[in-house]
């Protein structure tokens, strides 16, 4: 049953929250020694509110909109008294002492929480191998990775772990992995959604968005967590129009642009030509379809490799053994400090630190970072102009299919590459998706990212909607 | 790839910067990891971006102020629950001054 199908069976008495969430545990049980979606299941919470649910709809209240959906959570959004490790060490033990605001916006709107998923450590990553924890693996072949670095999220939907999944998308951790893994995935304009109470990596680019089976169940989602929050100043102040309002408005008439920079070079041709079947798909709905160029986009990775890690390396300098999880002792607090990250952090997360920290670092400042700034604006100019001719664009989600576990480890540069795509619409700040399209040569899925400008997801997701329903 | 962008010895300074200790292994791999990240990078500092403010977030916005009132706090002792080591309600760490870092 999908998340929307959940909820109405469960609001009208149907059937029982409890019931359903027994079913997706049972699934839990039976899969997730070959998936390891999760970093931790609570059973024993989500049945105690489950029957809170059934509770509620038997005394005739309504739960809430997501009333008795599973949900599981990318393990970098705070739950309070439960443990939140971002898949690192450094964090193991810590437990929060808040709830962030999307998880009480689901609580409030009747979902139930079963677990927090397995990531890349403080979400820099594209394959869920730099966990500490060890790596998930993708339900649709075990050999595979389910991207990252939301992949625990994405294999716990595609795995039927969860209807519903939160992800983080920095650089296209939502997008890529539900590419990779075959589900829906979004990653809303920035702002859209409070990101109170998720630790952060790059504070100029981090979105929350949910990854789903359904682009409804995802809209239903999204407005169930979009929205202002006095307790996140980046997040829009104004209520946005419900997505789920709109999405069966198909697309006659838009003006949708195939973007030239992130569909040609170095795009698989299987996935090259999903993406063909995608547009043939928007044009028999009625789509006006062109090719779109926004030439700085190509420098849109080289951007957000100085910009995202100059970021992290200062967000991520509180941990420093002093007020949560890990402490290596040593006899002075800077001793303190460097022992407890050198031990805390894996190899990826000290990498970026370590490039972040250089491109702030006075003598290459101006020549990396500020430069890497100036380009951003570049990039959002030459996107500015794509939006004065199109209402939509579209390019593959990922260059290719899953790969391979241990294949891209070794080569930073081979795994940062798997970032091409996405990477541009964290930059701009605008809205984007990623929906499943049939697969590629190897049998495994085959995702098509949307992207909209920002606050374009009604449309967005009218798009989303038509594509799959085309399959 | 070109010349090298990052030496060892710029690597291990980087290193302790950010209060990481690397051992021999590490600073040889990353020196190497770095220097082509920084080469493939490298691309931006051929263009003419001189005109352009740089952008510091997406967000038309600037500064964001709410009235000043006290709201809802965390409690204390559940936040020091979380830390190493605390003591009357504080966080409590190794001596600061006193031996050279």
């Amino acid at each position: 049953m999908t998340a929307v199908e959940i909820a109405a069976a469960v609001r009208s008495g149907q059937r029982l929250a409890r019931s359903v969430v027994d079913e997706h545990l049972g699934a839990i049980e039976a899969g997730e020694a070959d998936v390891h979606a999760f970093n931790l299941v609570i059973a024993d919470q989500a049945r105690t509110r489950a029957d809170e649910i059934d509770g509620a709809v038997a005394a005739g209240k309504d739960p809430g909109p997501l009333a008795g959906v599973p949900v599981a959570l990318k393990d970098n959004m705070c739950t309070r008294g439960l443990a939140t490790t971002c898949s690192s060490r450094i964090l193991e033990g810590w437990e929060p002492p808040y709830d962030a605001t999307v998880v009480k916006q689901l609580h409030n709107a009747g979902a139930i929480l079963v677990g927090k998923t397995n990531m890349d450590e403080f979400a820099m990553g594209s394959s869920t191998e730099n966990s500490a924890f060890g790596p998930t693996r993708n339900p649709c072949d075990l050999s595979r990775v389910p991207g990252g670095s939301s992949g625990g999220s994405a294999a716990a939907v595609a795995a039927g772990f969860a209807p519903v999944a939160l992800g983080s998308d920095t650089g296209g951790s939502i997008r890529q992995p539900a590419a990779l893994c075959g589900v829906v995935g979004v990653k809303p304009t920035y702002g859209l959604v409070s990101r109170y109470g998720l630790v952060a990596f790059a504070s100029s680019l981090d979105q929350i968005g949910p990854f789903t089976t359904t682009v409804a169940d995802s809209a239903a989602v999204l407005d169930v967590i979009s929205g202002p929050d006095g307790r996140d100043s980046t997040s829009i102040g104004e209520p946005q129009p419900p997505v789920s309002d709109t999405l069966g408005d198909g697309v006659d008439g838009l003006r949708i642009g195939v973007l030239a920079e992130l569909s040609g070079d170095g795009i698989a041709p299987d996935v090259a030509a999903r993406l063909q079947a995608a547009v043939g798909a928007l044009t028999s709905a009625g789509a006006r379809v062109a090719e779109a160029s926004a030439p700085a986009a190509v420098y849109g990775l080289s951007a957000y490799y100085l910009i995202a890690p100059a970021e992290a390396s200062s967000n991520l300098a509180r941990y420093d053994g002093v007020r949560y999880g890990l402490r290596v002792d040593a006899s002075s607090t800077p001793d303190m400090n460097t022992a407890t990250r050198s031990a805390g952090f894996g190899d990826e997360v000290k990498r970026r630190i370590m490039i972040g920290t250089y491109a702030l670092s006075a003598g290459y400042y101006d020549a990396y970072y500020g430069k890497a700034q100036k380009v951003r604006t570049l990039i959002i100019n030459d996107f500015a102009s794509v939006w004065e001719q199109f209402d939509l664009l579209v390019s593959p989600t990922s260059p290719t299919t899953a790969f391979s576990l241990g294949e891209r480890t070794a080569d930073p540069m081979a795994m940062y590459m798997s970032d091409v795509c996405t990477v541009p619409v964290n930059l701009t700040g605008q809205a984007a998706m990623s929906v499943p399209y049939g697969v590629g040569d190897d049998g495994l899925p085959v995702g098509v990212q949307i992207l909209a400008p920002a606050l374009g997801e009604p449309i967005m997701f009218r798009a989303a909607a038509v594509l799959e329903a085309s399959l | 790839m070109g010349q090298q962008r990052i030496t060892r010895a710029e690597c291990a300074h980087v290193a302790a910067l950010a209060r990481l200790e690397l051992t021999d292994e590490e600073l040889e791999r990353f020196t190497g990891q770095l220097d082509e990240l920084l080469d493939h990078v490298a691309e931006v500092e051929a263009l003419d971006v001189g005109g352009l403010a740089p952008t510091m977030h997406a967000l038309p916005i600037a500064n964001v102020l709410r009235p000043d009132v006290v709201g809802e706090v965390l409690d204390r002792d559940e936040v020091l629950a979380g830390a190493p080591l605390a003591e009357d309600g504080q966080f409590r760490v190794p001596p600061v001054l006193g031996e050279a870092p």
